[in-house]
């Protein structure tokens, strides 16, 4: 481990990289949903993981999310370790799922005030404003949830995924069940947090949107990682052929 | 204020507002309440001796087998668009969120509570008023006891299969010392007792309630936990 520079917050991996992954298993009971995976995603780039159902690439995303300890390896998310220091990991993601991780019978508002409180957040108002402006949902923001098409809910979930500035974004199939407008206002805010140097880390069953989108690509089969590439390397085509020979 | 106060209050907020403009859950758990003192009401002669003895254990029945089902309600919205995940992805202490969920229950507990002592009054005959402050310290301990045992149980049955039956089979032995301290020192002050002759069960009441917030405090990031 030490020949890789990971003894030290301090050396130049950690410094450069938003995440860095060591030696990653992760089993459930007998099954290894990920096994010996080794990944650097440096800092200001978007990444994107395409793989299978079953591949393992959600288990992945909430590991490094730290929500579930490794059975083996280590994950370390800018500088910090998600065995030692979980609390500060979650202060550096943000994270979009299918799942809104929204209160129905909270207003748009009420939904992104209580979350700012989960965080600490100052100046909470002026900050709930601007994200709201963000995702276009000021005019909204008194009606409740439960009232927002699908649409709407998605766009609060991206306002809630950034509200707390994060350094890095989580993304897991966020392009499902989203109308093209929605989908659009999704693409449009990866293309925004790269150009300000944050990390998107994607997980997609959308090769185009994800080679559009991410500057290095991975392909998750199996639990193992069996690429690791640049984007400028590969086509839509290829891409669906290696995975489709491999399954 | 601390933050970890801010979060268990704003997770409290979050609860009572989403109760409030539901009215899912204290409708349910109120109506249950109602319909297990009329049964008792069919089985005991109103105002006989034997319903005096019986009246404290009658509260409690209706009162945590209603306090089941609410607690069963508390975590199911965070489990709604997986909430609960969009808590746990915040930096915020498992112990707030913890402490603000059981402050909901709580009151949930105590304003039902409030509804079922003038349903025993009506169905029961049981003359409460003039013991009524004296019950106060009784019925807190015993609904903060309920509430703090039942707020882990509750997130720990969240992702079973059984939850239902889950639940009060883990809570309701657990209970058993701040259930025996609520009804006895319920029934002595019925009884007419001054609060100095139950001060052994309040103290038993007390120390539950310390003993199980305490260690739920601690507990609580392991239940959270994948």
């Amino acid at each position: 481990m030490d020949g890789l520079g990971l003894n030290t917050l301090h050396s130049p991996l950690m410094i450069t990289s938003a995440i860095v992954i060591r030696n990653l298993t992760h089993r459930f009971g007998h099954f290894a949903a990920l096994q010996d995976i080794d990944l650097v995603v440096p800092k200001g780039q978007t990444f994107a993981l395409f793989g299978p159902n079953g591949a393992g690439k959600t288990t992945l995303l909430r590991l490094i999310a730290a929500l579930t300890r490794p059975s083996s390896g280590e994950i370390w998310v800018c500088g910090d370790n998600a065995r030692r220091d979980p609390k500060m990991i979650r202060k550096n993601i943000g994270f979009i799922s299918h799942h809104t991780m929204l209160y129905d019978d909270l207003t748009a508002r009420e939904n992104l005030a209580f979350y700012g409180c989960m965080y600490g957040l100052q100046n909470l108002d002026a900050r709930v404003e601007e994200v709201l402006g963000a995702v276009g949902l000021t005019d909204r923001q008194r009606d409740r949830v439960r009232d927002f098409s699908r649409g709407m809910k998605q766009r609060l979930a991206i306002a809630r995924s950034i509200l707390h500035q994060p350094s890095i974004l989580l993304l897991d199939e966020p392009f499902t069940g989203l109308d093209t407008a929605a989908q659009s206002m999704l693409s449009n805010l990866l293309i925004a947090l790269k150009a300000e140097e944050r990390t998107v880390f994607l997980v997609t069953h959308d090769f185009a949107k994800g080679l559009a989108l991410a500057d290095r690509f991975g392909i998750l089969l199996r639990g193992q990682l069996i690429r690791e590439a640049s984007t400028k390397e590969v086509d839509e085509s290829e891409l669906r052929t290696q995975i489709n020979s491999r399954l | 204020m601390p933050l970890f106060f801010i979060q268990s209050l704003a997770i409290l907020q979050k609860d009572l507002k989403i109760e409030w403009r539901t009215r899912e859950r204290l409708g349910a758990m109120a109506f249950f309440a109602f319909l297990v003192v009329l049964i008792f009401n069919f089985a005991f002669e109103p105002a006989s001796p034997i319903v005096k003895t019986a009246a404290p254990g009658i509260f409690w029945i209706a009162t945590v087998f209603a306090g089941l089902l609410g607690l069963s309600r508390s975590f199911a919205i965070e489990k709604q668009n997986d909430c609960l995940m969009g808590l746990r992805l915040t930096p915020a202490d498992p112990g707030a969120i913890f402490l603000g969920k059981m402050l909901g229950n709580a009151i949930a507990m105590l304003i039902l509570a409030a509804l079922i002592l003038p349903v025993l009054v009506v169905f029961l005959n049981v003359e409460i008023a003039p013991a009524l402050p004296r019950l106060i310290l009784p019925i807190l301990f015993g609904t903060l006891g309920f509430a703090a045992v039942g707020t882990l149980f509750s997130a720990m049955s969240l992702n079973t299969r059984l939850r239902e039956a889950l639940l009060p089979m883990l809570t309701l032995p657990m209970l058993v010392p701040a259930l025996l301290a609520a009804i006895e020192s319920f029934r002595a002050v019925l009884a007419g007792h001054p609060l100095s002759k139950i001060a052994d069960w309040l103290v038993l009441g007390g120390a539950f309630v310390a003993l199980f917030v305490a260690a739920c405090l601690l507990l609580f990031e392991c239940v959270l936990e994948d």
